[in-house]
C-alpha cells in the first residue's frame, strides 16, 4: 500500500499549477501503462503530448477526465484532488459523488467526436447547461449559439451529426465542451478521424481557443507542425514515461534524447 | 359436412367483436406492464452490484424458460394461499405482463449494449448524471434498434392473451368457447377469431415498421 500521508491534502503556495500529477501510475492487469508520472500544467498553457502509439498519451488525459481510474499517485486539479477526497486528514481514493463536483472544470474532445446523434448540433451544446449546470434554456442556447459562432457552425446549428462532415462534428463538439466553461481543455488526437483537408478548419478552432482564452490545454497530437506552432511545451512520451519535455523550438529542433530524435526522424519521414 | 351458416356468423359477430376490445385492452395493458418492467429489468442488470445482477439475471431466465400458461395458473391459483387473492383480470394481466417483460429486457439490453462506449465517455466529460445519461442519451439511442423486438412482441402478446381465457378473462377466445358451448357449433366462431387475429396481426406488423421509420427519422438517425 502507498504511503498517502506524503501527498497534501491540497496544493497551496503562489504558483499552484491548474493540473498536476503526483507519482501517477496506471496498469492494466500486470502491463504498466504509466509509470510514476509527474507532469504540471500551469494556468493558461498549451501542453501538447507527442509520441509512439502505445506510449500511454491517451491514458494521461482519459485519467484526468476521470474515465480512468489510477492505481497509485494522486492527481491534483486546481489546487483541489481530482482522484481522491480527504478523509480524516489522508486522501482515500474519490466517491462518485466526488468525483462529479471534482471534474466539473475539465472538458475533453474525443478522436471520434462523440457527438450525440439523436440531437442537432445546438441540442448537443446545450445539453450540459441546461441538464448539468441547470441553466435557463434561453441562457443556455445564447451561450450555445455563440460558441457555435466561435466555431464557425451556426449555419448547421439544427442539423443532426450525421449530416455533419467529420471536420464540422469535431467543431460542434468543441463547442459543446467549452459550453460547459471548463478551467482545462482535453484534445484526444482531435483531427486523426478526419480527412486531411478538414483537418485545417479544426485546428484553426484551437488555435484561435489559444489565441484569444485564457484556457488551460492538454492536447496529444500526431501533426508535429502544429504542435510545433502552438504549443507553450511539449512532452514527449515513450513506454509510459517523459522521456523529454520543453518548448517546442528545443524538443523539435534540437531533441536532446535519442528516442525523441529516432520518433521525430521516423514522423518526418512518413510525412 | 362444411355446412358453414352465414346468420350464425352475423348473430355471434357483435359478441366476438366486444370480446375483441377485451383482447386489445389485455394486450395494451400487459404490453405497457411489459415495456416499462423489462427496461427495470434491463438496467437492473447493469448496476455495479454483481448480487442485483445475478438474481436479476436467473429470474429472468426462469420466466423465459417456463410456460406462459403455467405462470397465469400460478399466480391466479396459488396466490390465495398465500393470502393473496387476485381477479383474473388483475392475474392475468400480471403474469402475461412478467413474461413479456422478461422478453424486453432481452431485446432491451442488446439495445443498450448496441450504444456505443464513446457515448458513455461523452456523458462523463459534461459530466451528466447517471439518471440523465441513461434516459436523455442512452436509452434514446438504445430504441431504434430494440423497436423491431419489441415489435415483434406486441404482435406475439396479443397472440398470447387467449391464454388468459383458462382463467376465465373475457377475451376472445374465451367468448368464442362460451358460444361454442352453448351453441354446439364451433366452426363459425372459432374461424372468426382466427380471422380477427389475422385482421389485427398483419397489419399491425406493417404499421410497427413504419413506425420504426418515423422513430429513426424523429431522432436524426438513419
Ligand atoms: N482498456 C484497456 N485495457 C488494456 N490495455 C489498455 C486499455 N487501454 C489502453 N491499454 C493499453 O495501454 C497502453 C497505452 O494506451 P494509450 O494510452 O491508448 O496509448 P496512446 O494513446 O499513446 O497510443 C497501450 O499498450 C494499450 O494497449
Ligand atoms: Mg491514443
Amino acid at each position: 500500500m502507498e504511503d498517502m500521508s506524503q501527498y497534501p491534502l491540497e496544493l497551496s503556495g503562489p504558483d499552484v499549477p491548474m493540473v498536476r500529477f503526483m507519482n501517477v501510475t496506471k496498469s492494466y492487469g500486470a502491463l504498466t501503462v504509466l509509470d510514476n508520472l509527474n507532469l504540471d500544467v500551469s494556468e493558461g498553457e498549451m501542453v501538447t503530448v507527442i509520441g509512439p502509439s502505445g506510449s500511454g498519451k491517451t491514458t494521461v488525459l482519459r485519467m484526468l477526465m476521470t474515465l480512468e481510474t489510477i492505481n497509485g499517485g494522486v492527481i491534483y486539479v486546481d489546487g483541489q484532488p481530482l482522484t481522491h477526497m480527504a478523509k480524516n486528514g489522508v486522501l482515500v481514493p474519490a466517491d462518485a459523488k466526488y468525483l462529479r463536483r471534482a471534474r466539473s472544470s475539465i472538458g475533453m474532445c474525443f478522436q471520434h467526436f462523440n457527438l450525440f446523434p439523436h440531437m442537432t448540433a445546438l441540442q448537443n451544446c446545450m445539453e450540459g447547461p441546461v441538464q448539468v449546470l441547470g441553466l435557463p434554456k434561453a441562457e443556455a442556447r445564447d451561450r450555445s449559439e455563440e460558441l457555435l459562432s466561435m466555431v464557425g457552425m451556426i449555419d448547421k446549428k439544427d442539423q443532426h451529426p450525421s449530416r455533419l462532415s467529420g471536420g464540422q462534428q469535431q467543431r460542434v463538439a468543441i463547442a459543446r465542451a467549452l459550453a460547459m466553461r471548463p478551467k482545462v481543455m482535453l484534445f484526444d488526437e482531435v483531427t486523426s478521424a478526419l480527412d486531411p483537408e478538414v483537418i485545417g478548419e479544426v485546428t484553426g478552432v484551437i488555435r484561435k481557443l489559444v489565441a484569444e482564452h485564457n484556457l488551460t490545454m492538454l492536447m496529444v497530437t500526431h501533426q508535429m507542425g502544429f504542435a510545433r506552432d502552438i504549443s507553450d511545451r511539449v512532452c514527449f512520451f515513450y513506454q509510459g514515461k517523459i522521456e523529454e519535455q520543453g518548448p517546442p523550438e528545443g524538443l523539435f529542433g534540437n531533441p536532446q534524447r535519442e528516442r525523441t530524435q529516432q520518433f521525430l526522424s521516423a514522423v518526418k519521414a512518413a510525412d | 359436412m362444411f355446412d358453414w351458416r352465414w346468420d350464425f356468423t352475423f348473430e355471434i359477430l357483435p359478441r366476438l367483436l366486444q370480446a375483441t376490445l377485451n383482447t386489445l385492452a389485455a394486450a395494451g395493458i400487459g404490453y405497457g406492464i411489459a415495456v416499462v418492467l423489462g427496461l427495470v429489468f434491463a438496467l437492473a442488470q447493469r448496476t455495479p452490484s454483481r448480487i442485483v445482477t445475478m438474481v436479476v439475471r436467473e429470474c429472468v431466465e426462469f420466466i423465459r424458460s417456463t410456460p406462459l400458461v403455467l405462470q397465469i395458473f400460478f399466480v391466479f391459483f396459488v396466490g390465495p394461499q398465500f393470502g393473496i387473492r387476485l381477479s383474473p383480470w388483475v392475474a392475468g394481466m400480471i403474469a402475461i405482463g412478467l413474461h413479456y417483460s422478461a422478453y424486453l429486457s432481452e431485446v432491451y439490453r442488446g439495445g443498450l449494449e448496441s450504444v456505443p462506449k464513446g457515448q458513455w465517455e461523452a456523458c462523463t466529460a459534461l459530466n451528466l448524471s447517471t439518471t440523465k445519461t441513461y434516459f436523455r442519451v442512452i436509452i434514446p439511442q438504445a430504441l431504434p434498434p430494440s423497436l423491431a423486438g419489441m415489435g415483434n412482441y406486441l404482435v406475439g402478446i396479443f397472440k398470447d392473451t387467449p391464454m388468459l381465457s383458462v382463467i376465465g378473462v373475457a377475451e376472445l377466445m374465451q367468448a368464442a368457447n362460451a358460444i361454442g358451448g352453448s351453441h354446439y357449433r364451433y366452426l363459425e366462431p372459432y374461424t372468426m377469431v382466427g380471422i380477427i387475429f389475422l385482421a389485427i396481426s398483419l397489419p399491425a406488423a406493417g404499421l410497427i415498421r413504419v413506425f420504426e421509420a418515423w422513430v429513426r427519422k424523429k431522432l436524426g438517425m438513419n
